[in-house]
């Protein structure tokens, strides 16, 4: 019998977003990346071809982490100590972009230098974020925004309460934002449109949706990106940009992932339940139109990278 | 779909008689469109009519129940594509694949069966075992019932299957699998005992089959779509939903199969199952850390969006502790609770978590719906016995919520009341640089 199988035909489509400059563009990346263009839901390859494969991004930082889950000390050992070193691994274990983030320790003077060692030792396209205080960010992002003029680094985190300095710096040094909203189709329509008001250029934009891990609210996390994908298809602008979200920071925040004593014996091996952890909250989320998902662990980015790779082929 | 008042009133004899109790066919198949009424007290429906109400009440993706001895589960009756549409409704059934040939089938069944995982005060299992007739179907079948009552998948051939079947009287399992070459003989077997399995190369054949198969009297049905990897599988499966739905394609409106078994990387393939619409999911064997992953996915994703997962409210004890460790407050909002109760357990910080009934809200949905006040933290903090744990008495009030303190004061008169941070992110440097 002949199948009709219901189509669907969207009037919008995801603005494409490049990342990082080679030296042709005025930067010293060995190559740029390009994510979002999708005209459709997420790899339906009988209606429309995926345009850009979504990246995965290693979080590295300028300091070795003290959080951190002892797993991670693991796979990357001491090159944490050395931001250069630890990008020069990452991108061996295979990251698509580095994510290089600033800690509160960090002087205006001790950032330049970790971004400028970061650039200089992996041709990576790079996301810088502050430590997360709306003071700190400003103090550190700008000096290390006018150091990097014209690499399209992606600065971050924008959000609400403190998105002006990063987004102006941004406009000025030929870099991007990422735009951050807890959970809110609204909410990020709204941030959306702040940062455009400001006069960036809509392919400069990256939305942060939010998410949180398995078992802590990825089901919000995951709604909302497939309502503001679906959103951007329906031809709403505002929403119409590629999306980045962090399982990996996500994951390895939760004791399921972080600890492996003192916890039930039926959540099985520790490691594995871990990496597991972190694969499947990237997984969904790839699932649901995340372009770019920020990682810890290389076990989980071999894997996520092979699902990937499997996804984009039609 | 189903049908319109209007619709349905077309198909009534239009005589306005009353004796169904209305005083119209209107008001009836008003009533009948509302599911507030039984077809049955119209005594003049046609035959015709009948089987067309009939066609159009059934649910679009047919609901599946398979049933071992004494546990059952069910797949199918999805209404929507998207969770956020709706809600989804029945979990796919996750089985652990076993083989009749094993000598330690008891054993591997029994661990299984006995698996019991706790997540946010829920129980979860797993749903039962798709069991390989490769040796004595019948021997395996007394095994694995010495071990299990949980329903079973039976793969086998024809005459496996047959005797697997006969062995499992009273129960309803799930045939695995009929395709263009035995689709007769297992529909004839399968025909009011079990469900069957039914697979093809596309979708096309897979639709010609279910139907054949349907004409010889089998009406529970499971869909296994094949596919060589994540992307193939992602397509057909959401082809066949949308089939379902969209277009009320009957022959391919049944639950789904998944086998993540087969997989390359099967937690993988497994948690794209759970979210792209399986019915039943194959794995490999019992593995907690795989299990219990998949098993909040599942979860999670077919969490009811409009009904947000509380949490008990009560005193949560966070990295033990101790008389003198601070009092902290929220709303028994899952979200909210896990990212406060997750930044301070991070933190290696000992708390006292007071969680408020605050009906399930956030800290400021709560409190702008008037059911996260003083009063009922006040109440919280008497109700629970939070002083009989303390040394000092000083609760921390969510940031968002500071305009309450002077209230929560008069509330709470021998209590110091201190507002904390908005974002439970910051929690740990507050408590570390303000709460000592
Ligand atoms: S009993 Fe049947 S025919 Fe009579 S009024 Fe009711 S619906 Fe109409």
């Amino acid at each position: 019998m002949p199948l009709e199988i219901p189509k669907d035909k969207w009037p919008g489509s995801v603005r494409a977003v490049t990342i990082g400059a080679a030296s042709a563009d005025g930067g010293t990346r060995s190559k740029s990346i390009t994510i979002g263009g999708q005209t459709t839901l997420p790899y339906l390859h009988f209606e429309a071809p995926t345009p850009n494969q979504p990246v995965v991004g290693i979080e590295i930082k300028s300091r070795r982490p003290e959080d951190w889950s002892t797993l991670l000390n693991e796979p990357w050992g001491d090159v944490m100590d050395d931001p250069a070193a630890w990008a020069k691994k990452a991108e061996e274990a295979g990251a698509g972009l580095l994510v290089l983030g600033l800690t509160l320790a960090d002087s205006p003077e001790d950032a330049v230098k970790a971004v400028k060692s970061v650039l200089a030792a992996s041709g990576l396209p790079l996301v810088v974020w502050g430590p997360g205080q709306a003071e700190k960010d400003n103090e550190l992002l700008v000096p290390v925004a006018e150091a990097a003029k014209g690499e399209r680094l992606v600065l971050g985190i924008c959000e609400d309460k403190n998105y002006r300095t990063i987004v102006a710096t941004a406009m000025a040094n030929g870099h991007l934002v990422q735009a951050r909203t807890p959970m809110d189709v609204n909410l990020s329509k709204q941030l959306n449109i702040l940062i455009s008001d400001m006069g960036m250029p809509k392919d400069r934009i990256i939305m942060d949706p939010t998410t949180g891990a398995l078992g802590y609210g990825i089901e919000y996390g995951y709604s909302v990106m497939q309502r503001l994908r679906l959103a951007a298809l329906q031809g709403d602008a505002m929403t119409q940009f590629p999306m980045l979200v962090t399982p990996g920071y996500e994951a390895w925040k939760t004791k399921e992932a972080k600890v492996g004593e003192g916890v039930p014996e039926t959540w099985g091996d520790w490691k594995t339940r871990a990496v597991n952890w972190e694969t499947y909250t990237a997984l969904a989320l790839i699932e649901s139109g995340a372009d770019i998902v920020v990682l810890r662990h290389p076990e989980s980015v071999a894997r996520v990278k092979a699902a990937i790779a499997e996804l984009v082929t039609a | 779909m189903a049908l319109s008042g209007i619709q349905i009133y077309k198909l009534l004899p239009q005589t306005n008689c009353k004796e169904c109790g209305f005083p119209t066919c209107l008001a009836f198949a008003m009533k009948l469109a509302a599911k507030q009424v039984e077809l049955s007290s119209c005594p003049y429906v046609s035959e015709e009519s009948k089987k067309q109400l009939a066609e159009s009440a059934a649910p679009p993706i047919r609901l599946v129940a398979l049933k071992g001895a004494g546990a059952e589960v069910k797949a199918g009756n999805e209404v929507v594509m998207f969770r956020h549409e709706k809600t989804f409704y029945n979990k796919p059934g996750l089985f652990i694949h076993v083989k009749a040939s094993d000598p330690d089938l008891a054993a591997k069944v029994a661990a299984a069966d006995a698996y019991k995982v706790n997540y946010v005060g829920m129980d979860f299992t797993v749903d039962g075992f798709a069991l390989v007739l490769d040796s004595d179907a019948a021997a395996a079948i007394q095994t694995v019932r010495g071990a299990t009552k949980r329903p079973l998948i039976l793969i086998g051939d024809a005459a496996a299957l047959q005797a697997g079947l006969s062995a499992c009287g009273g129960e309803t399992p799930l045939l695995y699998a009929a395709d263009a070459s035995n689709a007769d003989a297992l529909a004839e077997l399968a025909k009011g005992k079990a469900a069957l399995t039914v697979k093809a190369d596309s979708l096309e054949a897979l639709a010609d089959l279910t139907q054949k198969i349907q004409a010889k009297g089998v009406e529970d049905m499971v869909l296994d779509l094949g596919g060589k990897n994540l992307s193939e599988w992602l397509t057909r499966s959401t082809q066949v939903r949308r089939l379902a739905l969209k277009a009320n394609f009957r022959a391919l409106g049944y639950p789904v199969i998944a086998f993540p078994c087969d997989a390359q990387d099967e937690g993988i393939a497994a948690a794209q199952a759970i979210a792209k619409y399986a019915g039943f999911i194959v794995l490999s064997e019992f593995k907690p850390e795989l299990l219990y992953p998949l098993l909040v996915l599942r979860e999670n994703i077919y969490t009811d969006p409009q009904k947000p997962i509380q949490v008990q409210p009560g005193v949560y004890e966070i990295n033990q502790p101790k008389p003198e460790s601070p009092v902290l407050v929220t709303t028994n909002f899952s979200i909210t609770y896990f990212s406060v109760a997750n930044e301070v357990e991070g933190s290696g910080l000992p708390a006292w978590l007071v969680v408020t009934d605050a009906e399930g809200m956030s800290v400021l949905t709560a409190w702008a719906a008037g059911k996260f006040d003083a009063e009922r933290i006040a109440k919280a903090i008497k109700g629970f016995d939070v002083a009989s744990k303390v040394a000092k008495k000083r609760v921390v009030l969510p940031g968002h919520v500071a305009v309450l303190s002077g209230e929560l004061e008069a509330e709470l008169p021998d209590w110091e009341i201190r507002v904390g941070p908005r974002e439970a992110v910051d929690l740990p440097a507050f408590m570390k640089q303000a709460l000592n």
